[in-house]
């Protein structure tokens, strides 16, 4: 039974790892005759991979070179939010993926360097002697790939955990089917997360954003893994958003005592002519200490699935520099194992936000008795 | 680029160093493991985010 489980966990994961590699397959295979050197490969290589890495506005899933020489795009448009003169909603398939200026009532955009920028109706773009575009750019909501998935996942939890928590209630708190893949997980934030670093007293006002942040990066971390080629958590916006919320729970959330630590840290210990040349140092530190452990927070994750995706899609791009029976299999298989190592990457990140979260959570919430220090690590 | 090099050099020894010594610590102590476990992995990660930090440096 458990071979026949770990059997069927291999092979989906085989055909995972092998998705993204097709799909790049015949991007480049593909390439027209007269930009088959070296160099112009390597160019669109390197273009896929950071086209992967970004936000798009359209949902593709892979494109290919059909036989008149056009490219055919698999995938679905998402709508365009514009706030410019008024709203401006439209399709994204108007772009036709970046390559055409779009038109909607009388305006005119186009996407330049994945942003929208308002041309004429030739699309022209002007730039100033940095090469950067001059054009107006109106204010963007769009609902790009990235918002896609974010409500996806959202939609996804919300089904999974209200479907868990109405299971719960019908079979008398005792675990069945998903959640027994769950509770152990939710136990563990609970048991050795949440109340080794807040604190019996005060840790289940914690514990919903503990058990959302953890899930929500987990399973975006996941979503990144598959051919979808979906980059959330590896979008700076997404975990600035994600430490954004530590923040403001921290230091809303944060006792007397934790302020005292801030701005009083010695406390009675001193005179305050003693206390003083050591403030003037102590204290800008410690404000922005306050600023720092988010910051430290967002951009170990956005760092860690960036990379992870850089190295995945860099491997996998191996596979046709070598293009010989020897070099492209073995590069493939380091593509398959750091697919497995992304897949505890994913957790890992996902736990290790969870909790730092927590270890902040428990110094705002610490109230000292002064006899003893609150258990934090 | 040698910079970026050099650093992850020093990540990596960084990173086994605290491998090594949370091995030897478990080895001693086997009670403490999912202990050690944690803050090995916390301070594992402080780590890696440098090293991320001078790899988006280049």
């Amino acid at each position: 039974m458990r071979e026949k489980f770990l059997l069927k966990l291999l092979v989906t994961l085989f055909i995972i790892s092998a998705i993204p590699s097709y799909a790049q397959h015949t991007e480049s295979d593909d390439a027209p005759t007269e930009l088959s050197t070296k160099e112009a490969e390597k160019l669109e290589r390197k273009e896929y991979i950071k086209h992967h890495l970004q936000d798009s506005y359209d949902f593709n899933l892979f494109s290919y070179k059909q036989e008149d020489g056009t490219k055919k795009h698999i995938g679905f448009s998402l709508p365009i939010i514009l706030w410019d003169n008024g709203l401006q909603i439209f399709s994204s398939s108007k772009f036709h993926h970046g390559e055409a200026v779009a038109e909607n009532n009388g305006n005119y955009y186009k996407i330049y360097h994945n942003k929208i920028y308002k041309t004429d109706a030739e699309g022209t773009i002007t730039y100033d002697e940095e090469h950067h575009p001059t054009n107006a750019k109106p204010l963007d909501f769009s609902f790009t790939k990235g918002v896609f998935m974010i409500l996806l996942t959202c939609i996804l939890m919300y089904l999974l955990f209200t479907s868990l928590a109405k299971s719960y209630v019908k079979n008398g708190s005792i675990a069945k089917g998903m959640g027994r893949f769950f509770e152990p997980i939710v136990l563990y934030i609970r048991d050795d997360i949440a109340i080794p670093n807040i604190g019996e007293k005060k840790y289940m006002k914690y514990m919903p954003y503990l058990l959302t942040v953890f899930f929500f990066v987990w399973f975006l971390n996941l979503f990144g893994l598959t051919p979808l080629g979906v980059n959330v958590t590896g979008n700076i916006a997404v975990t600035v958003a994600l430490a954004l919320l530590t923040f403001l729970i921290t230091n809303f959330t944060g006792t007397k005592d934790y302020w005292k630590h801030i701005f009083d840290p010695l406390g009675d210990s001193m005179p305050w002519y003693g206390k003083l040349p050591i403030y003037i140092i102590l204290i800008p530190i410690e404000i922005l200490g306050i600023f720092i452990k988010p910051f430290s927070l967002l951009i170990r994750l956005y760092a860690n699935m960036q990379a992870g995706h850089i190295v995945l899609m860099s491997l996998i791009g191996l596979m046709f520099l070598f293009k010989s029976w020897l070099g492209s299999p073995m590069s493939f298989m380091l593509a398959f194992a750091i697919s497995l190592i992304e897949l505890l990457v994913a957790l890992l990140q996902a736990y290790i936000f969870t909790m730092l979260s927590a270890l902040y959570f428990g110094f705002a919430a610490e109230e000292h008795d002064h006899h003893e220090e609150a258990p934090a690590h | 680029m040698v910079g970026a090099g050099l650093v992850v050099i020093g990540v990596g020894i960084g990173i086994g160093r605290i491998g090594g010594s949370a091995m030897e610590a478990i080895a001693r102590q086997p009670e403490a493991y999912g202990k050690i476990q944690t803050a090995m992995l916390i301070a594992a990660a402080l780590i890696e985010g440098i090293g991320f930090a001078a790899l988006f440096a280049v």
